[in-house]
C-alpha cells in the first residue's frame, strides 16, 4: 500500500484545456473510417447481409446474382471460412457451443447476425448489390423475453438442451426474513439499452509482405483488440497487429473485437487485397452489443423504524442470442448488491439466458448501475412501505466512514468512504427540505404538475480489470536530444483526455512543457501490452504508472548527470524551469534531461501495480416535474455528489460525469431497446430510439469532495461510470415520487408518458400496474 | 453530373453520381474528412456543414444540389473569422469550456452552433438547447456544449 503523494501548487489539480482539442476542432479526428494509409490502397469494400429473421434455419444462400453485378469482388459466406476455427466462448463458463460464429453457419439466432459478406470496388454498390444475396430462411420458433427463454420450452442450442449460459444459486440457510416486520418485494426491469456511440463500428485491414495482418479497428485497448481477433482467426497474437485511430465513443462495446472486423482481416488475407468496412447506423443498432438487459427479483425486509435488515436479489440476465460480457454482469451487480448499507442478511443470486436477440455486452458501468438501481428503488419501496421519508431511510442504514479497507456483505473490499458525508452534502446543496415543502404545497393544491425528489446513494467499482487480469498498468516514458518526450500508455483513450492528463503527470516530474509531451498508444507494435480503458481504470493505473515512470527516468538521469557532473547524485535535484537536474540550491548549474539523452537513450518503462479495485461513490439528488394528465415527466435539476478521490483535472472529471449523468437520466427517462414478439428490433434507428438530446436534460449541479484511495500514490479513483450509476435511480425515483401520493410504487424504466400515465390510472383504480 | 462550388474558399469543379451525398463529396471527393457521418436518418448532426452560410446535415443533400453554392466546412470555418490562436471563437469556446470528448459529434456540434449564432448572436440557454436538439452528443452530457456555445455568444459580442 502507498500513501497519497499529491502535491498541491502545481499543475495537478488544475483545469488545464486538452492538448488534443485543436485538431480535434479544426480538421476533425482520424477515425477509422478517415484513415489513408498506403497499405489501404486499392482497398476492397465489404458489405455485411444480416439475418432479417431472428431465428432460422438456413436452408441456401444464394449468390449468384450478386457476383453477377457489375463491381461485385465477392461474396463470402461460412462455407468460405473452413479454415476458421470453431469459435471459443469469450469467457470459460460459457458454453462453448454457444460462440457465435464469424458468419451464421446453418442457423441464425438474431435479427441483425452477419450471414454473408459482399465484396465491392465501390461503397455505394456494396448496399445495391447486398440486397441481391437471396438467404432462403426456414423459421423456427423465437424467444425474445428472458423469463420465456428460462422455461427452455424454445432453445437457441437444442444440442445443449438449455438456454442457460452461467448460474449462480443463492448461498442461505434459511428464511432471511424471519423476524422482520415489513417485507417489501417487487420485479424491477432494468431495460435494455443501446450504447450508440456516435462513431459506428468499422475496420480496414491489409496482409503484409511481413506475412502479418495489420488491421485499423476502434477499440478500447488495443492488446486485448489484437487477443481477440487473434484468437477468431486462429492466428497467433504475434501475427497481428493493431493500430487504433481515434474512436468516437465507446462506452465498453468496442472492448475486444466483433467477428465483423475478423472476417474484414480474412478477407485482406484470403484475396490478397486491402479490405475496409463501415457499418450504417441500422447494422450498429442491432448488431453492436446492448447493455444492461436485466430482469430484476427484490424483497427487503426491516423493522418499522426503517432499518433493513434482510435483502434478496435475483437477476435474470437476458445475454441475447450469443453470450458476450453481458452473461457476466450479473456478477458485478451481486457483488456491489448490498451498495452503501449495512445489511445482516443478504441472498443473491442469478441465471443468466440466451435469447433471439442482440448479443449484450458492457455499457458504461457494466453490471454496476444495475446493482445501484435495484436497491434504491428497493429502499424507495421500503420507505414508502413504512411511511418515513427515502432520504431519513437511507441516512438509518449506511455503513459508517471508513479509511481503511473493509469488506462488504456481497464480498467486495471497499477501500475507503464517508457515505453519510455524500447523502448528507448532496441534500444540503439540494436544498431538500425546500423540495419537499414545494411537492407537499403542489398535492395540497392538487396541481396539474407534481414535484418529484429522487434520492441515490451509492458505492462503485473501478480498476477493477487491468493489465492481463491484474490491476497494474505499464507506461514509457522517453526524453529526447530536442527536448521533447514521448509517453507510451497501455491505456487507449476515446474521449478521456489522457494526452492531456498524462502530459500533466509527466510535465510535472520532469518540467518539461506539456505542449512538448506526446502520447502514444494503440499500436500494439509500439505497446505490446496493455489493460487498456475501461472500467473506469485509467488514470488510477495508467496514471500512476505515468507518474511512477517519470519519477525513475529522473533516477536514471540523476546517475548519468553525477557521473557527467562529478558530484554527488544526492546533491542533485530537479530543475523544473530547465528541464533537467541541477545542484542543490544553486539552479543552472546542471544539466538538462535533453542533453543526458543526446548522449544515450533516455527512457524508462515502469509497471505499476494497484492493491486491487477502489470504491468511488457518491448521492444524486433529483428532480421531476410530472404532468399527472399526460404522464410527461421532465427532469427539472439533477445535483450530483461522487467523490472519485483526488482529482487531476477538474474540467475532465466533469466532463466525465455530465455524460454519465446525461446517459442515466436517458436510460431512466427515455431510451429502450425494443423488439416485437417474432425478435423484430424496432428501434433501428436514431429516429425510432429516443437518444437522448440537448433538451432532455438540464444543465447539471455537481458537488464535489475527495475522499482519497490509499491504493495509488496520486490518491485517485476512476470517474467515467459515476456519473450513470447514481443518476439512473435518482431520476427514477424522482418520476416515482411525482405520482407516489397518488398509490403508485413503481414504474419500470424508461418512465415514458405511456408508462407514467397507465400507473397513475392503475393506482386510482386499485389495480396492479 | 458536372458540380462546381466553392468548398472553404476555393472554387472547384468535379464530375460526380447524381446520387453522391454532399457528405460523400466532401470526404471522398474533396479529402475534407472532419466531417463526419453518425447516422442514416438526419438524425444525429454530425455531418452538419454551412451552404450558403446555412446549417444544414450534409447526409441529406446531393452533392449536385449545392451546384453554384459556398460550403463552409469544420477545416474552413476558422478563416471565416480567426482568432488569436487560429481558431474560430466558436472553435475556442468548444476547447476552453471543455465541450469535446471523442470529438466524433464536434465538427457537426461546432458549426450547427456557429450557424445558431449567426442567426441569433444572443441565445438562451434554452434557445441554445432547442437549436442544437439535431445535434447528437453521447459523451458530453450537452452541458459543456451548451456552456461553450454561451460563451462563444459573448466572446463574438466583445469582438465585435
Amino acid at each position: 500500500m502507498t500513501t497519497v503523494d499529491l502535491p498541491r501548487g502545481s499543475i495537478l489539480g488544475t483545469r488545464v484545456q486538452r492538448l488534443e482539442d485543436p485538431e480535434f476542432l479544426t480538421s476533425g479526428a482520424v477515425y477509422t473510417d478517415d484513415v489513408v494509409d498506403e497499405r489501404l490502397t486499392g482497398a476492397v469494400w465489404v458489405t455485411f447481409v444480416r439475418a432479417s429473421v431472428a431465428h432460422a434455419t438456413i436452408a441456401s444462400i444464394d449468390a449468384s446474382a450478386a457476383l453477377a453485378a457489375d463491381g461485385c469482388v465477392g461474396v463470402i459466406t461460412a462455407d468460405d471460412l473452413a479454415d476458421v476455427p470453431a469459435q471459443a466462448p469469450m469467457m470459460p463458463i460459457f458454453p462453448a457451443g454457444m460462440a457465435q460464429p464469424l458468419l451464421a453457419t446453418g442457423r441464425v439466432r438474431y435479427v441483425g447476425e452477419p450471414v454473408a459478406a459482399v465484396l465491392t470496388d465501390d461503397r455505394y454498390l456494396g448496399e445495391d448489390i447486398a440486397e441481391l444475396v437471396e438467404i432462403d430462411y426456414a423459421p423456427l420458433p423465437v424467444v425474445v423475453d428472458p423469463i420465456d427463454s428460462a422455461e427452455d420450452e424454445t432453445l437457441l442450442f437444442p444440442e445443449l438442451g438449455t438456454n442457460v449460459v452461467c448460474s449462480r444459486p443463492a448461498e442461505v440457510d434459511g428464511d432471511i426474513f424471519a423476524g422482520c416486520p415489513v417485507v417489501v418485494t417487487g420485479t424491477i426491469l432494468n431495460q435494455r439499452v443501446a450504447v450508440a456511440p456516435l462513431e459506428v463500428r468499422a475496420a480496414a485491414a491489409a496482409w503484409g509482405a511481413d506475412d502479418r495482418l495489420t488491421a485499423w479497428v476502434p477499440n478500447q485497448g488495443a492488446q486485448g483488440t489484437q487477443a481477440s481477433l487473434a484468437g477468431m482467426l486462429g492466428l497467433p497474437v504475434s501475427q497481428v497487429r493493431i493500430i487504433t485511430p481515434a474512436v468516437g465513443g465507446a462506452f465498453g462495446a468496442k472492448v475486444g473485437a466483433d467477428p465483423e472486423a475478423a472476417v474484414v482481416g480474412w478477407i485482406a488475407r484470403r484475396i490478397g487485397r486491402p479490405a475496409r468496412w463501415v457499418e450504417t447506423r441500422s447494422e450498429n443498432m442491432v448488431a453492436m452489443t446492448h447493455g444492461r438487459a436485466q430482469v430484476q427479483t427484490v424483497t427487503v425486509g426491516g423493522d418499522r423504524d426503517g432499518r433493513v435488515r434482510a435483502y434478496r436479489l435475483h437477476v435474470l440476465q437476458d445475454s441475447g442470442a450469443y453470450p458476450r460480457y453481458g452473461a457476466m454482469l450479473p456478477t458485478l451487480t451481486l457483488l456491489m448488491a448490498p451498495g452503501v448499507y449495512d445489511i445482516d442478511r443478504l441472498e443473491l443470486s442469478y441465471t443468466s439466458v440466451a435469447t433471439n436477440t442482440t448479443p449484450v455486452g458492457a455499457y458504461r458501468g457494466a453490471g454496476r448501475p444495475e446493482a445501484t438501481a435495484a436497491i434504491e428503488r428497493a429502499m424507495d419501496m421500503f420507505a414508502a412501505e413504512i411511511g418515513l421519508d427515502p432520504a431519513v431511510v437511507r441516512r438509518r442504514n449506511l455503513l459508517p466512514p471508513f479509511t481503511e479497507p473493509i469488506t462488504s456483505k456481497g464480498g467486495a473490499a471497499y477501500d475507503s468512504g464517508d457515505y453519510a458525508m455524500a447523502l448528507d452534502t448532496v441534500l444540503a446543496a439540494a436544498d431538500y427540505d425546500a423540495l419537499r415543502r414545494e411537492q407537499a404545497l403542489r398535492r395540497e393544491r392538487g396541481d396539474i404538475i407534481q414535484l418529484g425528489i429522487g434520492v441515490s446513494v451509492y458505492v462503485e467499482i473501478t480498476g477493477g480489470g487491468g493489465e492481463a487480469g491484474a490491476s497494474k498498468e505499464n507506461a514509457t516514458v522517453q526524453v529526447h536530444a530536442d527536448g521533447t518526450a514521448t509517453i507510451l500508455t497501455g491505456t487507449s483513450p476515446h474521449g478521456q483526455g489522457h494526452s492531456t492528463v498524462w502530459a500533466m503527470l509527466a510535465s510535472e516530474e520532469l518540467g518539461i512543457p506539456m505542449d512538448k509531451i506526446t502520447v502514444r498508444w494503440g499500436d500494439t507494435d509500439l505497446v505490446p501490452e496493455g489493460g487498456g480503458t475501461g472500467g473506469s481504470r485509467s488514470l488510477q493505473q495508467g496514471g500512476a504508472a505515468v507518474r511512477q515512470a517519470a519519477r525513475e527516468l529522473v533516477d536514471v538521469a540523476r546517475a548519468r548527470a553525477a557521473d557527467r557532473l562529478e558530484v554527488s547524485p544526492d546533491d542533485l535535484e530537479v530543475d523544473h524551469a530547465n528541464a533537467g537536474l541541477t545542484v542543490r540550491g544553486v539552479p543552472g548549474t546542471g544539466v538538462t534531461f535533453a542533453e543526458l539523452a543526446a548522449d544515450e537513450p533516455l527512457l524508462v518503462r515502469s509497471v505499476f501495480r494497484a492493491p486491487g479495485a477502489t470504491y468511488p461513490f457518491g448521492a444524486h439528488v433529483a428532480v421531476a416535474e410530472v404532468d399527472v394528465e399526460t404522464g410527461r415527466a421532465e427532469l427539472t435539476r439533477l445535483i450530483a455528489l461522487d467523490d472519485a478521490g483526488v482529482v487531476v483535472n477538474p474540467l475532465i472529471a466533469e466532463g466525465q460525469r455530465h455524460g454519465g449523468l446525461a446517459q442515466g437520466a436517458a436510460q431512466a427517462l427515455l431510451e429502450e431497446i425494443r423488439f416485437d414478439e417474432d425478435g423484430n428490433p424496432i428501434t433501428t434507428t436514431f429516429a425510432d430510439y429516443p437518444i437522448v438530446s440537448a433538451t432532455e436534460v438540464p444543465s447539471f449541479e455537481l458537488v464535489t469532495t475527495e475522499t482519497p484511495t490509499t491504493y495509488n500514490p496520486l490518491g485517485a479513483k476512476g470517474i467515467g461510470e459515476a456519473g450513470s450509476i447514481g443518476s439512473t435511480p435518482a431520476v427514477q425515483n424522482a418520476v416515482i415520487d411525482a405520482v407516489a401520493h397518488l398509490g403508485v410504487r413503481h414504474i419500470d424504466m424508461p418512465t415514458s408518458s405511456m408508462r407514467v400515465w397507465s400507473a397513475i390510472r392503475a393506482a386510482s383504480e386499485g389495480t396492479e400496474h | 453530373m458536372r458540380l462546381s462550388t466553392t468548398v472553404n474558399g476555393s472554387t472547384r469543379t468535379d464530375d460526380v453520381e447524381p446520387r453522391l451525398l454532399l457528405a460523400h463529396y466532401l470526404r471522398d471527393v474533396c479529402g475534407l474528412k472532419g466531417t463526419n457521418i453518425g447516422c442514416d436518418t438526419t438524425s444525429c448532426g454530425a455531418c452538419t456543414v454551412h451552404v450558403d452560410g446555412e446549417s444544414v446535415k450534409s447526409c441529406t443533400v446531393l452533392a449536385v444540389q449545392t451546384d453554384g453554392s459556398d460550403v463552409t466546412t469544420v477545416e474552413g470555418l476558422a478563416a471565416t473569422r480567426p482568432g488569436p490562436d487560429g481558431m474560430h471563437p466558436v472553435q475556442a469556446a468548444f476547447r476552453a469550456e471543455h465541450g469535446l470528448q471523442c470529438g466524433f459529434c464536434t465538427p457537426g456540434m461546432v458549426m450547427a452552433t456557429a450557424g445558431l449564432l449567426a442567426e441569433n448572436p444572443k441565445p438562451t440557454e434554452r434557445e441554445v438547447r432547442e437549436a442544437l436538439e439535431g445535434n447528437l452528443c453521447r459523451c458530453t452530457g450537452y452541458h459543456n456544449i451548451v456552456r461553450a456555445a454561451l460563451a462563444a455568444a459573448e466572446s463574438m459580442a466583445a469582438s465585435e
